[in-house]
């Protein structure tokens, strides 16, 4: 059972934590219907997609420490809302993630050895695969949501069942943009779905000094629009929220805010110390043993029978091959050739750019450094 | 064919064809509805494309601009006008960190095809902030072309390049030129190449490089010197502020000598300063006097009382003039 008083509730909504919606309990138990919706198949495909990217997410940690990628943002605590909100995509919809949520972008179809090759600041990095539309990690805060709200607009105009998904955190509800987006959203109607996972703080600022309101998801209401708090460690509830979303949006029902609540284990990013700001090793050892979003699935899983430890070896075996054999491909990757810095600054190159790119080709020449 | 039209009737005459002419564009702002703009440069579209085509959208810059390349992501092509340049600031970085870069970004994925208009410029008597010219901020920014056209023919086509333009092109519309004078303007959709400047009088002594509402002071300056000491000035007018066209530039410095800059943006690293340094790079032993700029002063646009006085005027580009050719 959970404990009460836990030290991260303070974080999240100071003082009492409204009604969210939940449908898988910590302990394994589901406790809403689910009318058929998510059947054994499904349940699993989360499951390992969300022990991949805790895998990945690790091991994305460990490069940093032995400098093989950069700085890296870390997830591990989010997989439910990343792999169950992008599981409720269909392959045509429009992703926005940010800097954290290349978890997300995997499962819409972002290649592993392409987030591996961002980390690693190469210019491919934020390349997706050929038809997708999984636009590049938005590093300035909530700038991306208005895009979303733009393509569901021409998707609306165009008559394309497509949605478009802005993820962003809770520290992204206080800019101007997570305004003029949801007020743009609600006045045209747009198929656009705003997923908040409220991890609690923004860098080191809780969520209670980040906002005098007590949820993100009751902002919906100033712009009339749909909103939902959701267990954001609830594959299941995660899941079904934004199917949900997504039907409405197909209705023409427009927008929904959606407000996952989770929490990152971690660091904010491979560059952070938490335990500046915050008590870490207290906070995160309460979520793991009481809302860890793999271990809650798990818990239900094998008491169904639909998974057992052997499956579980076996997977986590096949996922660190994977991953290697995607890291090993982005290691062995071409560098980017330092030419490659005035490629794409417009679709065609002006002259300014074509004797600036031959300087510096002159300079690599007689350096030859190329 | 054509008709006798203002810059401001040019403008809308090339958002009605390009309405017309392609399901794709659309037009947002504030109040450029069912009000056609508070120039009225949308005037009558509305009426004829509607509520979705010409849209009304909240009064928020970075909603407008963001939304825009969203929308441009996703196949249309958005026409955004910001009510007057100064308030873009709130969408400033959606232009410089997302239009300009998305391109690069996504290394030639995914493009923004997205034309921004907007009014700027002093001399209209404005209220604060209703004046300025800072061209610079986006010159300033890669991915990003600027434009700003000095009469209605140019202004015509240069917004149907810009529109064509397969990436994101922010069109500087010069407030003062809006009803200052007429022009035959052709009926169809012609286009002005962006990246061209245009040797608008030809002469011998000295090169004055405008742009904007700057082009009718360099003109009458121009004029009055002719007329005063029989000194022939060339007059180039820029077009494009970025990138800019560097081949007509030093041309002119190599047939004359002798260059002046006339723009109303503040002087300190005003586009004056890019285009001595391309002078120097190009034509310095050309160079018989050094460039001199006549600019807006390094202060904030002052209030319209007295705002001529921060302006070049006529006056001073004479003055400039005469120091550079009697140096
Ligand atoms: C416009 C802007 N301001 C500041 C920053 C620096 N910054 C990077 S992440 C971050 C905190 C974001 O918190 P939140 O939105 O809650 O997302 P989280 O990182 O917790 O997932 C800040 C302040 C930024 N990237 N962009």
């Amino acid at each position: 059972m959970e404990k009460t008083g836990n030290p991260i509730m303070k974080a999240h909504s100071s003082g009492v934590e409204p009604e969210m919606f939940r449908v898988l309990t910590p302990d394994g138990e589901i406790i809403e219907t689910i009318d058929g919706k998510i059947d054994k198949s499904l349940m699993l495909k989360m499951y390992e997609r969300m022990l991949l990217l805790r895998t990945f997410d690790r091991k994305s940690i460990n490069l940093q420490r032995q400098g093989r990628i950069g700085t890296y943002a870390p997830f591990e605590g989010q997989e439910a809302s990343q792999v169950g909100s992008a599981l409720a995509l269909s392959a045509g919809d429009w992703m926005f993630p940010t800097y954290r949520d290349h978890g997300a972008a995997i499962i819409h179809g972002q290649e592993l050895y392409r987030v591996f090759l961002y980390w690693m600041a190469h210019f491919d990095g934020s390349i997706c695969p050929e038809g997708k539309r999984i636009l590049p990690p938005s590093v300035p805060i909530a700038t991306q949501m208005v895009h979303a709200v733009g393509t569901a607009w021409a998707s609306k105009i165009k008559g394309e069942q497509n949605v478009s998904i802005a993820y962003f955190g809770d520290g992204a509800t206080s800019e101007g943009d997570f305004h003029e987006a949801l007020n743009f959203a609600g006045v045209y109607k747009t198929p656009t779905i705003f997923f908040c996972q409220n991890n609690g703080y923004a860098i080191s600022v809780p969520f209670e000094k980040q906002s005098a309101s007590k949820t993100i998801s009751q902002r919906a209401a100033a712009y009339d629009i749909h909103g939902v708090r959701v267990d954001g460690n609830d594959i299941f509830a995660v899941w079904l929220t934004v199917k949900e979303a997504v039907e409405r949006a197909h209705k023409g029902e427009g927008p929904t805010l959606i407000e996952a609540v989770t929490f990152r284990y971690g660091a904010h990013t491979t560059a952070d110390n938490p335990n500046i700001y915050r008590d870490q090793e207290e906070i995160s050892t309460y979520w793991r043993e009481n809302r860890d979003p793999i271990t809650r699935l798990s818990k239900y899983l094998n008491k169904e029978g639909y998974w057992n430890e052997e499956q579980e070896e076996l997977a986590l075996k096949q996922f660190n091959e994977l991953i290697d054999a995607h890291l090993q491909k982005a290691e062995g990757y071409p560098k980017s050739d330092p030419l490659e810095m005035f490629n794409h600054v417009y679709a065609e190159e002006s002259w300014h750019l074509k004797e600036q790119k031959q300087e510096l080709n002159q300079i690599l020449r007689k350096g030859g450094k190329k | 064919m054509g008709k006798n039209l203002t810059m401001l009737q040019a403008i809308t005459e090339a958002l009605d064809q390009m309405l017309g002419h392609d399901d794709r564009v659309m037009i947002l702002g504030e109040d450029i509805g069912v009000n056609g703009g508070v120039f009225r440069s949308t005037e009558g579209l509305y009426e004829k494309y509607g509520k979705d085509r010409v849209v009304d959208t909240p009064l928020a810059e970075s909603g407008i601009i963001g939304s825009a390349i969203g929308l441009a992501l996703n196949g249309m092509l958005p026409i955004v006008e910001i009510q007057f340049l100064a308030f873009i600031y709130p969408g400033f970085e959606q232009l410089v960190s997302h239009a300009a870069r998305m391109r690069y970004r996504t290394r030639g994925q995914f493009g923004v095809p997205l034309v921004i208009r907007t009014p700027y410029g002093a001399g209209i008597r404005g209220p604060e902030l209703h004046s300025e010219s800072v061209e610079t901020f986006f010159a300033h920014t890669p991915g990003l072309k600027v434009v700003a056209p000095s009469n209605p023919y140019d202004a015509k086509g240069l917004l149907i390049s810009a529109l064509e333009d397969p990436d994101p092109v922010i069109f500087l519309e010069p407030t003062k030129l809006y009803r200052a004078f007429k022009e035959e303007v052709p009926d169809e959709m012609y286009r002005i190449p962006i990246g061209q400047a245009k040797v608008v009088q030809e002469g011998s002594d000295l090169t004055i490089f405008a742009w904007g509402s700057m082009l009718r002071e360099a003109l009458n300056a121009a004029k009055k010197i002719e007329d005063e000491k029989g000194w022939k000035c060339e007059v180039v007018d820029l077009r494009t502020l970025y990138p800019l066209d560097r081949d007509t530039i030093v041309q002119s410095i190599k047939k004359t000598g002798r260059a002046l800059i006339v723009h109303e943006a503040h002087k300190t690293a005003g586009l004056g300063a890019e285009i001595i340094s391309i002078i120097n790079d190009e034509a310095l032993i050309y160079l018989k006097a050094p460039i001199k700029r006549v600019t807006g002063f390094d202060v904030p646009v002052p209030p319209f009382t007295i705002e001529d006085h921060y302006l070049p005027t006529v006056d001073r580009v004479k003055q400039g003039i005469v120091e550079t050719i009697s140096f």
